[in-house]
């Protein structure tokens, strides 16, 4: 019983960062109706630039570094990308971003290198006990790094007024534009945030698993989160994310013995198909209404 | 016009349709008969193009049947209604952009079309001969519709009067009993609207189809329909000739409003 | 008025809707069939057959494959590479453990892949869009695994499992020429094939779902047939691609071989190459395989020898970038391209 409570809590706090991930995309659609596919290659670029930076700087300005690239990152992307490929199909900026992942990806491997690094943030690999129930400290840093980001990010989507702005720019552009909202300053925004995004997933996954080539596929990861929660909500993201990653990780402790182990990469992608298919739109997305 | 024809068609039986708390329709029944040309008119948002949507099987409805032909709509696929026998055009012209226009008449050929992939993919023999024969019937269509110098020229490349006609054509491609066209002469000026009026009445006298028609063109309404139905708030509130329908107090009103008070 | 069209007056619509109408075309393409079947084993050493000609048929293959599926009815599909493992396992458990005729286990293969194809198709029917996108990854993640854990096909976990040495009635087939025509014998008429089957109602019926879906339906195209269809054929082309490429080039199955970079790959091909075009699969597929051996030999030229991860970071670069630039400029790709130069020979050298 406390076995299954450890797994549990461990998937949960797995699920949260899952959650920041996840809210990272949903942040960039609600905003610009654009699904960023190169998220996971922002975090290991992020991670990648922090090691980097470590090397010559104290921790808390290594962070302001990274986190300045990252917003010159936007800036650049916004520019070059997005602003040519305003008016296409959602699709065609989808596979924009299929391609910006590719050029980041390979940018950073040009200027870092392809070999595992380890990032040392200051937290130690010692679970803590509570209750009896073992707890990595990584994980609940983690869990707490992200849960905070993710809530100072719903406030600011929901209450601030710049939020308010960005979500009227995703809920229609040209409406947005009539009533003065800058778009191109709204999309810089959004994208500096999820750089911003990507840099804290960086720190959290890339201290746990070291700074590689697999970090960006844990932006894969997140991608069943974002259609089982609904690719425009915010509460379903996290909601979403827990789920993900409590079940993957009580899957493949439970369920994988018997069918031979590595079931967590793809457990998560069957239970949002299964979702799907009653709800099609995710368990808290937009339907979208089509008209004739 | 031909006022003779009693035969019903198709048969909509107190039909509801909602989404949400919207109700897009609330109760409508009406009939189309065979050969008739029925225009289906009324305010804007009120129901007119869910009903068609219906009959379609786009919307499904919440309660209330749609009989065509002796069928009940109300369970089928759009695919499975498009085969019995009924075509239609779209409010907002919905020709596939991306296919030339002759390709989107053959589209509408599909149905006919029951070649095996195989036999398709090898195309000597049975699927060179089938696309033949329905290239000539196609080819009818063009030659009537007067289309001749665009057949090959990307549909989304076209004026918007001829997308519109280009879309006449897909549907007719089908040779369907029933044509459903929703507002086809909309954005139109009067050279193109007189085009379009005669290539509706030829089908109807020519081809034998039963047409029924969203219009706001009074004028063409009148004009062209044998019997006209008024649509307000998701419900019929008229039904009759055009004569009748003009001078309807309830349908001018629909239209108008009632008078201010002083 | 090199290119001409004027002049060239079809009698009949049988000659309108031959494949190649225009005379000059039909001219092109014999003489690249001529090259392709006779000349090149005079003109080409050993390397530029098995290295280079041998995997540029095959991706084009796989590229095709999944053109049918993406590109002309519009389904995101961002997987495929699963597909070609699925043909590659199938096609040497056909031919290496139940000793299956070549042709037909690579066939077989494909249609294996087909069923898996079919399987993971099933979510179309009620999800679209990007959820749809995603859902394709399920069949990347979800091949992979079975392919790993499943004893009976793999024979443990991440384990190669050899081709054994190919034979035709007792011809072997092992030199990169045989090699070459083996590929070249089954990638040509597949290609027939499919060019005539998007030529076709099926085809039709694809574009037409992919530019409106709602009013295909409406006008009588059965959605869950035509999209089936798409991943069935999609499938397996892409499977027996999977087959060819593991009997003709690697020489032996790995899951490796077909992961998730291959699948952006084989989606980079198609964007790149023009999507709903055959040529463009082909046009696609040659230059992503010819990439890196264009930036080498350049950067050569230039007195710059680059070491190999320069190279494999230049190549993203680079096949990112041109996915982004394509996109920006000409989302039709190369095919469109090629069609629009085309165009202006027409004219050339009469601009009026």
């Amino acid at each position: 019983m406390l076995f299954l409570g450890e797994v549990f809590i461990g998937g949960l706090l797995v699920g949260v960062m899952y959650s920041l991930i996840a809210l990272g995309f949903v942040l960039i659609y609600k905003a610009s109706g654009v699904f960023n596919f190169a998220q996971g290659d922002m975090t290991l670029l992020a991670a990648l630039a922090l090691v980097g930076f470590l090397n010559i700087f104290p921790l808390w300005l290594a962070i302001l570094a990274t986190l300045l690239m990252m917003i010159g990152l936007a800036l650049v992307v916004e520019a070059i990308i997005l602003r040519p490929l305003v008016a296409r199909p959602p699709l065609v900026l989808f596979m924009a971003t299929i391609g910006l992942g590719f050029l980041l990806q390979g940018i950073g491997q040009g200027i870092w290198g392809t070999d595992p690094k380890g990032l040392q943030i200051g937290l130690s690999d010692i679970p803590f006990e509570i209750k009896g129930l073992l707890i990595s400290q990584f994980d609940l840093a983690g869990a707490v790094l992200s849960g905070s980001l993710v809530l100072i990010l719903v406030w600011f989507f929901q209450k601030s007024k710049t939020g308010r702005a960005l979500r009227a720019v995703s809920d229609d552009h040209e409406a947005a534009l009539s009533v003065g909202i800058p778009l191109r300053k709204a999309w810089a925004i959004t994208w500096a945030i999820a750089g911003i995004v990507a840099l804290v997933a960086g720190i959290m996954w890339g201290s746990r698993l070291g700074v590689q080539f697999s970090l960006s596929l844990i932006a894969l990861k997140a991608l069943p989160v974002l259609i089982l929660g609904g690719v425009d909500s915010i509460p379903g993201a996290i909601i979403a994310g827990l789920i993900v990653g409590a079940a993957e990780n009580l899957a493949e402790v439970f369920l994988g013995p018997y069918v031979g182990g590595g079931i967590q990469t793809f457990f998560p992608y069957l239970l949002a198909l299964f979702v799907l298919w009653f709800k099609p739109y995710g368990m808290y997305g937009r339907e979208i209404i089509e008209r004739v | 016009m031909n006022n003779n024809k009693k035969e019903v068609l198709l048969q909509v039986q107190d039909v509801h349709v909602d989404f949400g708390i919207l109700k897009a329709l609330n109760g409508v029944s009406l009939e189309i008969q065979k050969g008739e040309i029925l225009a289906i008119i009324g305010p804007n948002g009120a129901g007119k193009t869910s009903l068609v949507n219906a009959i379609n099987g786009f919307y499904h409805p919440s309660r209330g049947h749609i009989f065509f032909a002796g069928q009940d709509l109300t369970k089928l696929r759009p695919h499975q209604i498009a085969a019995l026998g009924i075509a239609r055009t779209f409010q907002n012209v919905a020709l596939f952009k991306g296919m030339t226009v002759l390709d989107n008449l053959m589209v509408g050929r599909n149905l006919k079309m029951n070649s095996l992939f195989i036999s398709q993919g090898i195309y000597w023999g049975l699927a060179q001969k089938e696309e033949i024969r329905h290239r000539e019937a196609v080819e009818r269509i063009i030659d009537w519709l007067e289309i001749e110098h665009i057949r090959k020229v990307p549909a989304g490349m076209l004026p918007y009067g001829l997308q519109k006609r280009v879309e006449l054509g897909r549907a007719l491609a089908a040779e369907p009993q029933l044509l459903l066209l929703d507002e086809p002469m909309a954005g139109m000026n009067l050279e193109e609207k007189e085009d379009i009026v005669r290539f509706i009445l030829d089908a109807n006298e020519e081809l034998g189809v039963t047409i029924a028609l969203i219009e706001h063109d009074m004028g063409v309404v009148m004009d062209i329909s044998d019997r006209v139905i008024v649509l307000d708030y998701g419900e019929k509130i008229a039904e009759g000739t055009p004569q009748e329908i003009r001078y309807n107090e309830r349908v001018i009103k629909a239209y108008l409003g009632s008078p201010a008070r002083r | 008025m090199i290119y001409r069209e004027c002049g060239v007056f079809k009698a009949t619509y049988q000659e309108d809707m031959a494949i190649f109408p225009i005379p000059l075309d039909r001219w092109g393409v014999m003489v690249i069939s001529t090259i392709a079947i006779g000349g090149v084993p005079f003109l080409a050493n050993d390397y530029w057959l098995g290295s280079i000609l041998i995997p540029f048929l095959v991706f084009s293959l796989a590229a095709l494959g999944l053109n049918f599926l993406t590109g002309y009815a519009g389904q995101l599909s961002l997987g495929h590479a699963a597909f070609m493992a699925v043909g590659a396992y199938a096609s040497l458990i056909l031919y290496g453990r139940y000793g299956v005729p070549l042709i037909l286990s690579l066939l077989g293969g494909g249609l294996v892949a087909a069923g898996a194809g079919g399987i993971f198709g099933i979510p179309s029917l009620r999800i679209k869009g990007f959820y749809l996108a995603v859902s394709t990854l399920a069949a990347q993640f979800v091949i992979e695994w079975i392919l790993t854990h499943w004893k009976w096909v793999s024979g443990g976990v991440f384990g190669t499992v050899d081709a054994p040495p190919m034979k035709i009635w007792g011809w072997v087939i092992d030199t990169p020429l045989k090699k070459y025509y083996l590929v070249l014998s089954i990638v040509i008429p597949l290609t027939i094939f499919g060019k005539n089957l998007v030529r076709g109602p099926l085809g039709r019926a694809w574009m037409a779902i992919r530019d409106m879906d709602i009013a295909a339906e409406i006008i009588g195209i059965s959605l869950f047939r035509n999209k089936l269809m798409a991943f069935l054929i999609s499938a397996f082309y892409t499977g027996v691609a999977g087959g060819l490429i593991t009997f003709a080039y690697y020489g032996a199955a790995n899951i490796e071989a077909f992961n998730i970079m291959v699948s952006f790959h084989l989606l980079g091909m198609v964007i790149i190459g023009g999507m709903g075009s055959v040529l463009g699969s082909f046009l696609g597929a040659g230059f992503i395989t010819l990439l890196p051996i264009f930036i080498n030999q350049f950067a050569r030229g230039l007195g710059m020898p680059l070491k190999t991860d320069l190279l494999a970071c230049l190549d993203l670069i680079i096949f990112g970038g041109l996915i982004i630039i394509f996109l920006i400029i000409e989302p039709f790709g190369l095919a469109r391209l090629w069609q629009t130069l085309k165009e202006k020979l027409r004219l050339w050298p009469f601009p009026y």
